[in-house]
């Protein structure tokens, strides 16, 4: 569904993503695991057309999207789902929940989705007119989660969604990542917590300084020992 | 009866109670108080559209003394006689076709509207790539430099000179419907999808811009936007005082106007409105600061600023235990009031838009 050859991203002098090529088909979990300043961030900054593309090419579906604008990018179906909860947090949650659609112009079939997000995160449902700035964490993820599903997007691409919160927590964001991925959305994750990651894919990479060192099935990578001796802090 | 239509009657009623107020003031109330009401006018206009920018959209601007200049100069050379710019303009003659030119009030004020939203765009163009504080820095800079433009394009403006004999507009009418119809319009942007885009935008630019918002396109919108009321209340301005001159759009102008917006709240029109008639009737309350008194037995001469001392006293306190201002982000609605007085509420159901 989504294929990046041979990409390349500047950060003024340093050269952050050195020629990824990846793939992630259509139905499937795919992850990016990698340490700090692997480029997992700045890649999917790229696919959203949140930073610009040196070299490469980024083809959507057959359709190329390379240096395509954010806008044009979410109305053809990938949505991003920023890392560290960036909510609009004046904004109460009803509200956030319709800036998600702001792409969209079907008014009838919002309010479906609407209610669509409510039944599948009863909390938010609870907490409709609060600003969205008062949710717990683990909230606020949810909120994230179900304004990036309200662009109907087709990809759903998610930086660090586990970023800070409790383990408890942790759990309940895989498990609506499966329960996502079981109502047939496909995705692109980002993780920092390898283990879980590589425990939901269908398919990892692995990243290290800007360049994919390793790929495989997600089971795999978690049972390769490389990996766990780097990223998972198994001997 | 249903809550729609009690809120349509309200605002109704509070319609026509402003009607007759106007109408009161016009008739009963002194040229001084007139005045006073009317600067709050202008205060108010002012206040409401920076809110949009600072506020609404979370750009720290300083410019809007510059767009102020620039409409009450627009709208003076457009409205005066040319016998009075004959004789105004001595040093250096007013270029044609502007020595020829005597306009009505209104457009002439509308225009000056425009031309401040033309510079607002112009300015916001290169100005809009920055944040923060290096924005306030840029627009405070562009505010200047339009100032010291004006001071020298002595055949157009006069210079420092100024110029006087404008138009004079006495009528609350006037002042106070430019006023009400800033707010409505402003309130209508506010609640629109483009309202929204800006306020996500203040919230979080990333999250903004990964839900597919045109983040610059937007900032440039509501920056115009600002500008334009900003020239339409320098206009009024122009047309309340009669005379400008370019020391009056100095940049600490845009400081009272800040003083405005944070005592009533970022974010909330309500808070402008309230904030902006407060601060104006104020200054002139506070005049007595400033005679000489004696306090305690204590022979206190008169310090002209001392009331500058003392709003900037308010400023702190505000800011250090009331960071959120009168009305914080909230808005006067009638819900609230009705809430308050024991109407009942209809139990919202399944998705609606506040309204």
């Amino acid at each position: 569904m989504l294929k990046i050859e041979d990409l390349h991203v500047y950060y003024g002098g340093i050269h952050a993503l050195k020629g990824i090529t990846l793939e992630v088909p259509e139905n499937k979990i795919v992850t990016l695991v990698g340490a700090n300043g692997a480029g997992k961030s700045t890649t999917l900054r790229a696919i959203s057309g949140l930073v610009p593309v040196a070299r490469g090419k980024i083809t959507f579906r057959g359709e190329e999207i390379t240096r395509t604008k954010t806008a044009e990018i979410v109305k053809k179906g990938i949505t991003l789902v920023p890392e560290g909860r960036r909510i609009f947090a004046n904004l109460t949650v009803l509200e956030n929940l319709n800036m998600g659609a702001y792409a969209r112009t079907d008014k009838e079939e919002i309010k479906r989705d609407i209610q669509r997000i409510y039944e599948m995160f009863p909390r938010l449902k609870e907490r409709e007119w609060q600003a969205a700035g008062t949710l717990s964490g683990g909230e606020q993820q949810m909120l994230a989660v179900g304004r990036a599903l309200m662009s109907r997007p087709a990809l759903l691409m998610m930086d660090e969604p586990s970023l800070g919160l409790a383990p408890l927590l942790v759990k309940e964001v895989f498990r609506i990542i499966k329960d996502i991925y079981s109502k047939g959305m496909t995705i692109l994750l980002i993780e920092q917590n390898a283990t879980a990651a590589l425990q939901v894919a269908d398919y990892g990479y692995v990243l290290e300084t800007g360049n994919i060192v390793l790929q495989g099935p997600g089971k795999e990578l978690a049972a390769n020992d490389e990996v766990k001796r780097a990223y998972l802090g198994k001997a | 009866m249903d809550r729609q239509k009690i809120k349509t009657f309200l605002t109704l009623g509070l319609v026509l109670l402003s009607c007759l107020v106007l109408f009161w003031g016009e008739q009963y109330l002194g040229k001084f108080s007139t005045r006073v009401l009317n600067l709050a006018a202008i205060f108010v206009i002012l206040g409401a559209s920076m809110n949009l920018v600072l506020g609404f959209t979370g750009m720290f601007s300083l410019g809007h003394a510059g767009f102020m200049c620039v409409g009450a100069y627009v709208s003076a050379i457009l409205t005066m006689s040319p016998e009075s710019k004959e004789m105004i303009y001595f040093m250096e003659p007013i270029i044609s076709p502007l020595d020829k030119i005597h306009w009505p009030v209104f457009p002439a004020i509308l225009t000056a509207g425009l031309v401040a939203a033309f510079f607002g765009f112009l300015i916001g163009f290169p100005a809009l790539r920055l944040r923060d504080d290096y924005l306030a820095i840029a627009t405070l800079g562009f505010g200047e430099i339009i100032r010291i433009i004006v001071t020298n394009t002595i055949s157009i403006t006069n210079g420092s000179l100024g110029l006087k004999n404008i138009p004079p507009i006495k009528s609350l009418w006037v002042y106070w419907g430019f006023a009400i119809a800033t707010i409505w319009i402003l309130k209508q942007l506010i609640n629109s999808s483009w309202g929204y885009a800006f306020k996500a935008i203040r919230d979080n630019e990333i999250a903004a811009e990964a839900m597919g918002i045109d983040i610059f396109k937007h900032k440039l919108m509501s920056f115009t936007i600002g500008a334009f009321f900003a020239g339409l209340a320098g206009a009024l301005m122009g047309h309340l005082i009669t005379s400008v001159d370019p020391t009056m759009f100095r940049f600490l102008f845009t400081f009272q106007i800040l003083l405005i917006i944070v005592l009533g709240g970022l974010g909330s029109l309500t808070g402008s409105v309230i904030a902006g008639v407060l601060v104006t009737v104020m200054m002139e309350v506070l005049r007595f600061v400033e005679q000489p008194m004696n306090l305690f037995g204590l022979q206190i001469p008169g310090i002209p600023g001392m009331r500058m001392v003392i709003f900037a006293l308010l400023l702190l306190v505000v800011i250090l235990f009331y960071r959120q201002g009168l009305m914080g982000t909230r808005e006067f609605n009638w819900d609230w009031v009705l809430d308050k007085v024991g109407v009942g509420r209809r139990k919202e159901k399944g998705v609606g838009v506040d309204g």
